[in-house]
């Protein structure tokens, strides 16, 4: 059958295709996707005859997983739809909280303000400015408390961004959990976790990368006992996508830190079925939707060949990449800010197809701020409309055996294993980070990216062609810069009604464990419980591992 | 013998997202600028101080978390303050069009919103530093 298919595929493109061609050339000499494939003109059954179905495919649930990582996907239940919300007080946010629940979201993501992020309580120096800003204010576990406060944590699974301080925001949640009367080894969740990429990109590190991966790998260890239900890291290759790298480099470097966190906690002396089903991913979802949903697609098949090959991994479930998204922040524009709905309706359409487990999906309104109230709910509905009305969640990876989205899958597991190669002979991901090669791999793809739009090889439909005279977006939502003053005295109420004594005991005992070789996580959680400051744990920590630079 | 013209870009805050400083950085360079870039993390000090050290001509200040109102104005404050108030000083990022005004009064002399081009703010530095 294959020699008649290519047969008859050369006889099209002598007469049929040539007689077009040769009158009306085609748009562009030749086409490519953001990572710099090579698309054909058409993929036809030529492009799988290599392909060893039950190897390469398979069936969903099982190795290597690239239909998917659950037997019945959406059929038994939707991808949880997770909008990412925090600002300004705790209080404000549960609002925020309550409000999404209520309109049908079935988890809860929070945001956490930059001094949160970086380990600077409300009332720091370095805080000014910043408090309550890109997401909400925690100081401590009262903060936490107010900020859950009337959400049951045994039903509601809650995911943070949060990485140089996740130990900490995690012993709040447990501690708060406690109060509530729910057990940790029930509570249901993720910490982002992932300080690697930080120094790739996002930036909010604290400490020097082998003294945190320390930390990250003390977790692992902490929550394989007492949260062993909680997703441990979420190794994330959104954002560095957003600051600009393509689909295989987010492929490459993502999966690269992967390995990486995998040999520092076997090397930490854990076993890796005891920890694998517990990793998480994390990835964006930009414009180009063919390679998007191959790029999610390589992803998995790649990762549970390097769990199994490489690791040698036994459980399927330590095989097994589950991911959330988030549609592209990137890619949003504040010229003509309706037509953001449509590319999230795309991006977010994309993830699904992809075979994603939960989604973000960003609001119109986020090239000026934060999203309103409105323009979350309308990005909430996007999610709802897919799931609902489309029907493409009634079965299961319905592109897949498309010959595109096949050789595409193909073509990317391809590049990022290259990729990925090249990341080893340098020593790894920790090396390759620390000698800077990632963060130029990902600006010289920004600044290709930049100069493409501005050349107008790359059309951005109202930022670069089609636009029009319009009135910049005025109903957005702001901070009150009261938020500031109002966490500065409810701190200050914290540290006046709390035993201090206690606070400086727990903290003496966290000092002494990071000295030494003893786990952090169960000292932070003593120290949590007692009121001792977010700032106060970090700087603890920050005397005994010191701050890393950015070279 | 021509002088080239020098810029700091600087990311005053705790924000981290450098993509569009690193981007303007490297088409500054490339448009034959002399462009010293900060990092992220810098207060308004660091950056008034390497301004004055690296005597460049002009500052261009990044910001995507929301804390531009007071960042940028100390930045021009602290020039002022050290007699280095001919270092002009403009911003971009994530900036609602209301904050403009007041950021003006305050002395930061443009602001380039999303979707600006590169090719806008090559073209703003050339046309308001004429070096002797």
């Amino acid at each position: 059958m294959a020699k008649n298919i290519r047969e008859e595929m050369e006889r099209w493109e002598k007469t049929t295709l040539n007689k077009v061609i040769s009158k009306s050339p085609e748009r562009e000499p030749s086409f490519k996707t953001t990572s710099h494939i090579e698309l054909k003109r058409l993929y036809t059954p030529l492009d799988l005859a290599e392909s060893d179905y039950c190897g390469e495919l398979g069936f969903p649930g099982e190795f290597p997983f690239t239909r998917g990582v659950q037997p019945t996907m959406y059929r038994g239940r939707f991808w949880t739809m997770r909008q990412y919300a925090g600002f300004a007080t705790p209080e404000e946010t549960n609002k925020r909280y309550k409000y999404l629940l209520e309109h049908g979201q079935t988890g809860l993501s929070v945001a956490f303000d930059l001094p949160t992020q970086i380990g600077y309580d409300s009332d720091h120096p370095l805080s000014d400015g910043e408090v309550g800003k890109v997401g909400v204010a925690i100081d401590s576990l009262k903060d936490v408390e107010i900020l859950f406060d009337g959400i049951p944590l045994d039903k509601v699974s809650t995911s943070m961004t949060i990485n140089a301080t996740a130990a900490i925001l995690l012993a709040m949640y447990i501690a708060m959990a406690e109060k509530q009367g729910v057990k940790s080894e029930v509570l249901q969740g993720t910490i982002q976790n992932d300080i690697l990429k930080e120094y790739a990109a996002r930036g909010t590190y604290i400490y020097p990368p082998l003294e945190s991966m320390r930390i990250v790998t003390d977790i692992f260890a902490f929550c394989k006992d007492r949260v062993p239900r909680w997703n441990t890291i979420s190794i994330s290759g959104y954002h560095m996508r957003e600051a600009g790298c393509t689909a295989v480099q987010e492929v490459a470097f993502t999966l690269a830190d992967g390995i990486a966190y995998v040999e520092a906690a076997i090397r930490a002396g854990l076993d890796v079925d005891s920890f694998a089903s517990r990793l998480a991913f994390f990835f964006c979802c930009h414009n180009t939707f063919i390679e998007e949903v191959a790029k999610f697609r390589a992803a998995r098949r790649l990762w549970a060949k390097i769990m199994k090959e490489r690791f040698k991994a036994k459980r399927d479930e330590s095989c097994m990449l589950r991911f959330h998204t988030q549609t592209a922040g990137c890619s949003l524009t504040a010229q003509q800010p309706d037509n953001n709905v449509v590319r999230v309706a795309f991006q977010a359409l994309a993830a699904v197809l992809g075979g994603t487990q939960s989604l973000h999906t960003n609001s119109r309104d986020e090239a000026y701020a934060l999203p309103t109230e409105d323009s979350v709910r309308l990005a909430l509905r996007t999610q709802q409309l897919i799931a609902y009305e489309s029907g493409v969640a009634d079965m299961i990876d319905p592109l897949g055996g498309s010959y595109a989205v096949e050789a595409l899958t193909d073509d990317i597991e391809k590049k990022s294993m290259e990729y990925i190669g090249k990341i080893e002979a340098m020593g790894g991901a920790i090396k390759a980070i620390e000698s800077g090669y990632i963060q130029g791999e990902i600006g010289e793809s920004a600044y290709q990216y930049q100069k493409e739009i501005e050349t107008k090889k790359r059309i951005i439909v109202g930022l670069n062609q089609f636009q029009f005279q319009e009135q910049p977006l005025k109903d957005i939502l702001r901070i009150k810069p009261e938020v500031e003053q109002y966490q500065k005295e409810k701190l200050a109420r914290v540290k006046k009604e709390r035993d201090n004594t206690k606070v400086k005991d727990t903290l003496a005992v966290l000092k002494k464990a990071a000295q030494g070789t003893d786990n952090v996580v169960p000292p932070i959680l003593e120290a949590a419980k007692v009121y001792a400051t977010l700032g106060e744990i970090s700087d603890t920590l920050r005397e005994v591992f010191g701050e890393y630079r950015e070279r | 013998m021509s002088r080239k013209i020098r810029v700091l870009i600087a990311k005053p805050g705790l924000d981290g997202h450098d993509r569009g400083a690193k981007v303007i950085a490297r088409a500054l360079r490339d448009a034959g600028m002399e462009v010293i870039y900060t990092g992220i993390r810098q207060t308004p000090d660091q950056i008034a101080n390497a301004a004055i050290q690296e005597s460049v001509n002009i500052v261009g200040l990044s910001s995507l978390s929301g804390a531009h109102n007071g960042l940028f104005p100390k930045v021009v404050h602290i020039l002022k303050e050290k007699k280095a108030d001919d270092i002009l000083v403009f911003g971009g990022g994530i900036i609602p069009v209301d904050d403009i005004p007041e950021l003006k009064k305050a002395g930061i002399r443009e602001i380039f919103q999303p979707g600006a081009s590169t090719e806008d703010i090559i073209k703003y530095i050339k046309e308001n530093i004429q070096l002797e």
